[in-house]
């Protein structure tokens, strides 16, 4: 698996400070959506290695980051570039449209 | 050449793909989204036989799923832009334009949660508006929510965040609900449920998040606000029949119209589930309108190919 497993402390250096653009799937055990939408983010990072890093965050094990960036629905993708958000899809959306929104920032 | 291509990977989809493949057919499902469909929103499935306890929509799409790739199926994640008919062969156009032969297909892409079109419904998506309650419930423990709907979902979900938030109001355009009468005795019972009849959502307000939402009084015209941080949203559902309204009958609600085999107006062409013409939408009969169909796909197949 080419994603990341994000967590507080790990957040700045592998989120904020990143070379490369970072697309962070917000999710938690007990979501449906978020558990079936996870094997096309793992298509997305491996269709991506190099130009784009993948990590997932557990709002339920992290809830400090998630009240950070405001999440309130899951699945919340959300895109750091340069240590902002470039941009964020909320819910489940098509495969295509992630990839649009992708390759607008990259 | 593919035998049948299942057009969506919910509970109909996914039995039509257990079905066909362990027949023997080659068989492919497409889902645009997320395998599971609308039930993967809900927090516990009592009416599926088999689980007397209970089960997760989560849980048990995912059984649905190992079960059918157990036998084989193959399944992707694409966006459908079509079909097309040419007798023994028909054709699934996916988004990217490429166009998949095969001689069946099987139409299982489901219904869409409703939107209540008010203001600031998009722009509080997921800063407090939410049609997930199983999703999202823990972000307002202990906090005060609105429930949308008269339904059984919007009274399965409004009991479930009674469970963890600090208040639950129903709000209903009609004078009595429409769930079956277990559920409403139970939210009748329930001291953290407060139901609003005869009222509409007019507008949903706040800053960066919701902090409450605006209703009309329907047959009095009086608007009034409820302090609330989340509204949860389940006024029913649009059938997905954009992408083949062209060539497949439907009724006037869009519901696609089948015969006892699953079987629309063009041969070889099935659907099943919350798609069609139906009395009953769940589960249970999603899944066995998705053995029917795939069963008749595949007479089709010994008959003319």
């Amino acid at each position: 698996m080419a994603e990341l497993h994000l967590t507080q402390s790990n957040w700045e250096d592998e989120v904020l400070s990143s070379d490369i653009p970072v697309l962070v799937d917000f999710w938690a055990p007990w979501c449906g959506p978020c558990r079936m939408v996870a094997p096309v983010v793992s298509e997305i990072a491996e269709e991506y290695q190099g130009k784009l890093k993948v990590g997932r965050l557990n709002t339920d094990e992290e809830p400090e980051i998630a009240v950070r960036y405001g999440i309130m629905s899951i699945p919340t993708l959300m895109i750091f570039k340069n240590g902002e958000v470039a941009d964020q899809i909320i819910g489940a959306v098509p495969k295509e449209y992630l990839i649009e929104k992708l390759e607008q920032v990259l | 050449m593919y035998d049948v291509i299942i057009i969506g990977g919910g509970p109909a989809g996914l039995a039509a793909g257990l079905y066909a493949s362990r027949g023997g057919l080659k068989t492919l499902i497409c889902e645009e989204k997320v395998f599971g469909g609308q039930i993967l929103m809900s927090y516990e499935v009592d009416n599926y036989p088999g689980f007397p306890k209970g089960i997760s929509g989560m849980d048990l799409m995912d059984s649905f799923m190992k079960q059918a790739e157990k036998f084989g199926v193959e399944t992707n994640y694409e966006g459908i832009k079509g079909i097309e008919d040419q007798g023994k062969t028909k054709y699934v156009i996916l988004s990217n334009e490429t166009k998949l032969n095969t001689k069946t297909i099987i139409i299982a892409a489901g219904a869409s949660a409703n939107k209540l079109n008010c203001p600031g419904e998009k722009k509080f998506t997921g800063k407090g508006v939410s049609y997930c309650a199983t999703c999202d419930g823990a972000f307002f423990r202990g906090k005060p929510v609105a429930v949308v709907g008269g339904g059984d979902s919007a009274l399965e979900e409004a009991l479930y965040l009674a469970n963890l938030t600090s208040k639950v109001y129903v709000i209903h355009r009609r004078e009595q609900l429409r769930a079956v009468k277990a559920l409403q005795d139970r939210a009748f019972s329930n001291k953290k449920l407060e139901f609003i009849f005869n009222h509409v959502v007019k507008e949903i307000q706040g800053d960066k998040f919701v902090n409450g939402v605006l209703i009309e009084n329907v047959k009095t015209g009086e608007l009034s606000r409820l302090d609330v941080d989340g509204i949860f949203i389940y006024v029913g559902i649009t059938p997905n029949t954009k992408f083949i309204e062209d060539i497949i009958e439907l009724n006037e609600d869009g519901y696609i119209i089948v015969n006892e085999n699953m079987e629309t107006n063009i041969p070889g062409i099935f659907a099943a589930g919350d798609i069609r013409v139906t009395p009953l939408r769940q589960v249970l009969t999603a899944a066995a309108d998705g053995a029917i169909a795939a069963s008749c796909a595949q007479k089709y197949i010994e008959m003319n190919c």
